[in-house]
């Protein structure tokens, strides 16, 4: 991400490359509203604080049903950080505090009263690193039933489902009882997702699914996404930028503002659009510097 | 311009021969100073084991491990009493110790908040604990049975009770580091499927754990195989004649039987002190095998 203006100026591509970056996108394009209509989640007034230092700045985002939405930006620009407010991950971070609200239907799950625990059986996470349990394929999927006390009428076949809607099932089903361990990076995220969809939440949050994966791997990931769409509503964050182009429907772009008087980089939304909007005719001029490779 | 490079070109090319600084005096004597030092250590270990051996030759026979220590025949004098109490000791102050140091180790490692005073007072005053002298444990020991209302202190318990303050910084301190080594993301993976800390550490974390506390705990019970001081402190008897019948009953241990054999003059008690000397190092160091096997068998690379 690090090219020149000089060197893409020279070869006069700023235009083409985002086009191209349009292009890849027309696959998984659909016919979507400017903004999402009933939105599953939302951020509202958003701040997010570590000790002292101000992280995310006043984000407002809404998160529509069935679709995919990415969220891309340089690095410390807080978009891990909202990821992990959406199911009150960062209340394991020590010193972590959030202002605003972060609403599941219409219900603040900062709410006094909230168990952050019930907000991630219905938020679930997969995360930058596989990282499955060192258990055995078969538990690793039924775990999170296991922990909840989900009423399973069947667990046998409810990972067998799980397994199926993460695109494992023909790759392990010989091997359940063996640990997951034995699976190769790609196969242990899709078991990832295996076991997060196995629990049957509403929104699932990706924070870099594929950044420890080969191209291969993520692309099967990917398709996996495009796919889980039916059911989930996902939320993404990634570093790569063909990859949030290819799979989503719409695209948050976050930059780091640095403090004038700390020189602490907080974090703050720049535009939020459709993906197809975002990558060929970006409003804000810092969204456009971003994609075509400029900074970040 | 030409000849600097010229220069630079033939000073490359001229390594220097000869003997190497490695090899000045200097360096010579330091080297043979830390093969001195290492040859020092290693060497009075192997003579002192060397010398107890061959001092406790003539005793090893089957009397040593089935005889009663005996004032009439001090050449069939045995250790029956002490290796069996020792054997009870290790049973009771494992009961004792290693649920309370594990529970504690988790504690501190996945529920305290670090930032009360209190758990950081409870920390400070471990790694102390690990340094107090084992006499202290003793007086410990005797203070709480005393407590308790017992009238005769030189049992089983009181000695586990002993025994099991001296090492549970051991297993604790063994414990944390253990469950510190489990992944955040392994745990982060549980919670984020919905599942409380407890579900986490109980079914993610202490099974992970479990390797790492087994070999920190059967260390800690090996230190404890050998202490005679905080036992001395509670009144265990170097002369019991009967096996012990259950944690009320008296009970000698290895280490005082030894001790106070070597301050009897008779050359039998001196020859029997010295196999016993033996038979403790042959315990302790299967213990210690052991725990290095458990390391080795289970160890996971995450």
């Amino acid at each position: 991400m690090s090219t020149s203006p000089a060197t893409i100026s020279a070869s006069g591509s700023t235009t083409d490359r985002v086009g191209s970056l349009a292009d890849v996108h027309e696959a998984a394009e659909r016919v979507l509203p400017d903004l999402p209509t009933d939105p599953v989640m939302e951020a509202l007034d958003l701040n997010v604080y570590y000790g002292d230092f101000h992280a995310v700045h006043n984000v407002n985002l809404a998160f529509g049903r069935n679709e995919i939405t990415a969220l891309i930006g340089p690095s410390g620009c807080g978009k891990s950080t909202v990821l992990r407010c959406l199911n009150r991950m960062n209340d394991l971070v020590a010193g972590a505090r959030v202002e605003g609200e972060v609403s599941y239907h219409g219900q603040n799950i900062y709410a006094r009263g909230v168990d952050p625990i019930a907000v991630r059986t219905q938020v679930g996470m997969v995360f930058q690193k596989p990282n499955p349990f060192p258990k055995s394929i078969y538990d690793n999927v039924a775990y999170g039933p296991r922990v909840t006390g989900m009423k399973v009428e069947n667990m046998d076949d409810l990972v067998e489902e799980a397994l199926r809607g993460a695109a494992l099932w023909d790759e392990v089903k010989d091997k359940l009882k063996q640990s997951a361990y034995g699976l190769s990076g790609g196969q242990q995220q899709r078991l990832c997702i295996a076991r997060t969809i196995a629990t049957k939440p509403d929104v699932i949050l990706m924070d870099e699914p594929c950044s420890a994966l080969d191209p291969i791997a993520t692309s099967r990931v990917e398709d996996l996404m495009i796919s889980l769409r039916e059911d989930y509503t996902i939320i993404v964050v990634t570093h790569n930028m063909q990859q949030a182009a290819r799979v989503s429907d719409r695209t948050a772009f976050f930059t780091a503002r640095p403090d004038e008087t700390t020189g602490n980089r907080t974090g703050l939304l720049v535009e939020y659009n459709l993906t197809s909007n975002i990558f060929s005719n970006p409003n804000d001029k810092r969204t456009e510097d971003y994609i075509s490779g400029r900074f970040g | 311009m030409s000849s600097v490079a010229a220069r630079t070109a033939r000073d490359l090319t001229r390594i220097t021969t000869g003997r190497s600084r490695d090899r000045t005096p200097g360096s010579l004597i330091f080297l043979g100073g830390l093969w001195f030092s290492l040859f020092f250590g290693v060497m009075v270990l192997i003579v002192l084991i060397v010398t107890t051996a061959i001092d406790g030759a003539p005793r090893f026979d089957g009397a040593l491990f089935t005889a009663y220590d005996s004032t009439l025949a001090p050449e069939r004098t045995g250790f029956r009493a002490g290796i069996l109490g020792s054997i009870w000791l290790m049973f009771t102050t494992a009961v004792l110790a290693v649920p309370l140091g594990i529970a504690a180790a988790l504690y501190l490692e996945e529920f305290a908040d670090n930032g009360r005073w209190y758990n950081r007072f409870i920390e400070v005053n471990l790694q102390n604990l690990a340094a107090v002298p084992s006499v202290v444990y003793g007086l410990l020991a005797v203070a709480v049975m005393a407590l308790m209302g017992f009238e005769r202190k030189g049992i089983v318990l009181g000695g586990a009770i002993a025994l099991a303050m001296l090492i549970l910084p051991v297993i604790i301190i063994t414990t944390r580091e253990a469950v510190r080594a489990v992944p955040t993301e392994i745990r982060h993976g549980s919670l984020a499927l919905g599942a409380t800390v407890l579900q986490t550490t109980w079914r993610q974390t202490l099974p992970s754990a479990v390797p790492g506390i087994a070999t920190g705990t059967i260390l800690g019970l090996s230190r404890a195989i050998g202490e005679a001081a905080p036992l001395l402190l509670i009144g265990l008897a170097g002369a019991v004649r009967f096996d012990p019948a259950g944690i009320f009953s008296p009970v000698t241990a290895l280490p005082i039987q030894i001790y106070s054999m070597t301050s009897q003059s008779q050359e039998a008690y001196q020859q029997a002190a010295s196999a016993a000397i033996i038979v403790l190092l042959v315990m302790i160091l299967s213990l210690n095998a052991l725990a290095i096997f458990i390391r080795n068998k289970f160890q996971r690379s995450w």
